[in-house]
């Protein structure tokens, strides 16, 4: 029978000698190999307080963008659930009333805007299909709950803080996108 | 008066039972938490490291934890032998302490204080006995618990110190052949004068090394709580602080072997190479106790550095090895250092 690979070494089924049988030799060596990984690197990072960095296409949690002076990009156009596989995404359109344009960019919006987050995959298709640059994944991971149904995440979940209200919060949820973007 | 009792000495006992006793259990404390550490180490892991800076709190957490548990009693047990278990665990782990010198004199107020419990002159044997009497205590847990497993730990528990304790004592009467006395006092005494008895007794204390092991029932001779065999082995049925009793006997007994081997073998609170005569006797007490706790913290870091190498024995080889290897390489040992003394005392030259 021929062997699969060329790393196959015949059993050495010769009588242990006298130094063998001891074991001590053996177990000395042994313990030299254990000893010397007190000296190796360790690869565990201390999570909380370090993070892995991250490459910079990861995808993360969904972000509803808003432009420069906080109004909502999203047109609830409907072609990021089309373009979701795994049909994650949910929602209502209406149309903007007078009096709302500082709330939405467009004439439509969205009213209800939903993403669950058991069945997101984060492939990211939903940015790639968005013409209004209104949803993009960010670096935020790791949403833990108690109850499955608080994983279907809201508009009010969703959307970035206000950059002008919050503008503090908006930089955070923002993360390294923008300069992300500017470098492409 | 014959029956004068000198308070100024029931005090300084007293004093020194509670330190003696406090700082075992302090020592085998944070010997959990080295066991952790050192497991962490040599498996490139980091280990413990939250409560507290770098993790030392951890302990307390753990014992925290064990007397927060349930206490379960399991109705088929037997009650009282159920609850006498982990208690004499516990008792024989720290009785041993009584005779080992932890330090040499200190002098304070006016008085010659010795940094023994008790100098019995059979010191030793005194140890040998407590030792074995901690085996009833895996015994009794383990049948009182009434559960298959737990009775099996136990069974292997006994057979596997009793094979083990023959090739000890053995290889313990070599010694005393060199040394000529049971006070484990004086054994020190003849170190710091002379060499360490290492150096007469190489073979000797390889096999009690071994056998400390065994009786510790430490990895490789774990046997008695083989998970992958007997669930927990003799502790199964046990929760709450009797188990923490019977986990933390274990490093007890630990820490005291220790400090035995230390003291038979590698001159007790001797510091090498330094004649403790010439200098303050407070401090050199002070330094010798520091220096036989460094020993001992040897001794541990080996007993962890054993664990995280050696794999368990299976029960036929941990046999064969007591009875077929270390009791005739014990006789060996103790015939021969037997004529060479007696060899010696005729006026032989070597």
């Amino acid at each position: 029978m021929n062997a699969l690979t060329n790393r196959a070494k015949p059993v050495d089924r010769r009588k242990m000698n006298f130094m063998e049988r001891i074991y001590l030799v053996a177990i000395f060596k042994g313990m030299m190999i254990t000893f010397s990984h007190i000296f190796k690197k360790k690869p565990t990072i201390n999570y909380p307080e370090k993070t892995r960095p991250f490459s910079p296409v990861f995808r993360g949690l969904h972000i509803l963008n808003r432009d420069e002076e906080g109004r909502e990009n999203c047109t609830a156009c409907g072609l990021c659930a089309v373009a979701c596989p795994a049909e994650a995404i949910t929602m209502e359109a209406a149309e903007r009333q007078p009096g709302e344009e500082d709330l939405y960019r467009e004439e439509k919006y969205a009213a209800r805007y939903e993403i669950n987050m058991l069945r997101c995959i984060f492939c990211g298709l939903c940015e790639e299909a968005c013409p209004k640059d209104a949803i993009y994944l960010s670096e935020t991971f790791a949403p833990s709950d108690y109850q499955r149904k608080q994983f279907i995440y809201k508009k009010e979940d969703l959307l970035i803080p206000h950059p002008l209200k919050q503008p503090e919060e908006y930089k955070k949820a923002l993360g390294n996108k923008v300069k992300r973007e500017k470098a492409n | 008066m014959l029956l004068a009792i000198d308070m100024a000495l029931v005090i300084e006992k007293l004093v020194l039972i509670v330190i003696v006793v406090m700082a075992s259990l302090v020592i085998a404390m944070y010997t959990t938490f080295a066991e952790r550490k050192v497991a962490a180490v040599l498996q490139d892991r980091r280990g413990p490291n939250r409560a507290g800076p770098f993790g030392i709190l951890q302990p307390l957490a753990d014992g925290l934890k064990l007397f927060f548990k349930e206490e379960i009693i399991p109705n088929f047990s037997s009650k009282a032998l159920f609850i006498l278990g982990p208690s004499l665990a516990m008792l024989t782990a720290i009785m041993t302490g009584a005779v080992i010198p932890w330090g040499d004199k200190v002098h304070f107020f006016d008085r010659d204080i010795s940094l023994q419990i008790a100098d019995v002159n059979m010191g030793i044997l005194y140890v040998f006995a407590v030792v074995s009497m901690g085996v009833y205590g895996i015994m009794i847990g383990g049948w009182a618990s009434n559960n298959k497993y737990s009775l099996m730990g136990a069974l292997r528990a006994a057979s596997q110190i009793i094979s083990y304790e023959l090739a000890m004592g053995i290889s313990l009467i070599a010694l005393l052949m060199v040394t000529g006395t049971l006070s484990l006092k004086e054994m020190v005494v003849a170190q710091q004068q002379g060499l360490w008895n290492i150096a007469y007794q190489p073979l000797g204390f390889l096999i009690f090394l071994i056998c400390a092991f065994a009786e510790c029932n430490r990895t490789p001779f774990d046997l008695a709580e083989a998970e992958n065999e007997l669930v927990g082995g003799y502790h199964v049925e046990y929760s709450s602080m009797k188990l923490g009793f019977y986990l933390f006997a274990e490093y007890v007994n630990m820490f005291i072997s220790s400090v035995v081997m230390a003291t038979l073998f590698f001159g007790g609170y001797d510091i090498p190479f330094l004649n403790e005569a010439n200098y303050d006797q407070n401090w050199m007490a002070l330094f010798g106790v520091l220096m036989l706790m460094a020993k001992v913290v040897g001794f541990i870091f080996l007993f962890m550095w054993v664990r995280w190498t050696i794999p368990r024995f299976r029960y036929d080889q941990l046999m064969n090895l007591g009875w077929k290897v270390l009791i005739p390489l014990a006789l060996f040992n103790m015939l021969l250092t037997g004529a060479l003394v007696l060899l010696k005392h005729n006026g032989w030259h070597f």
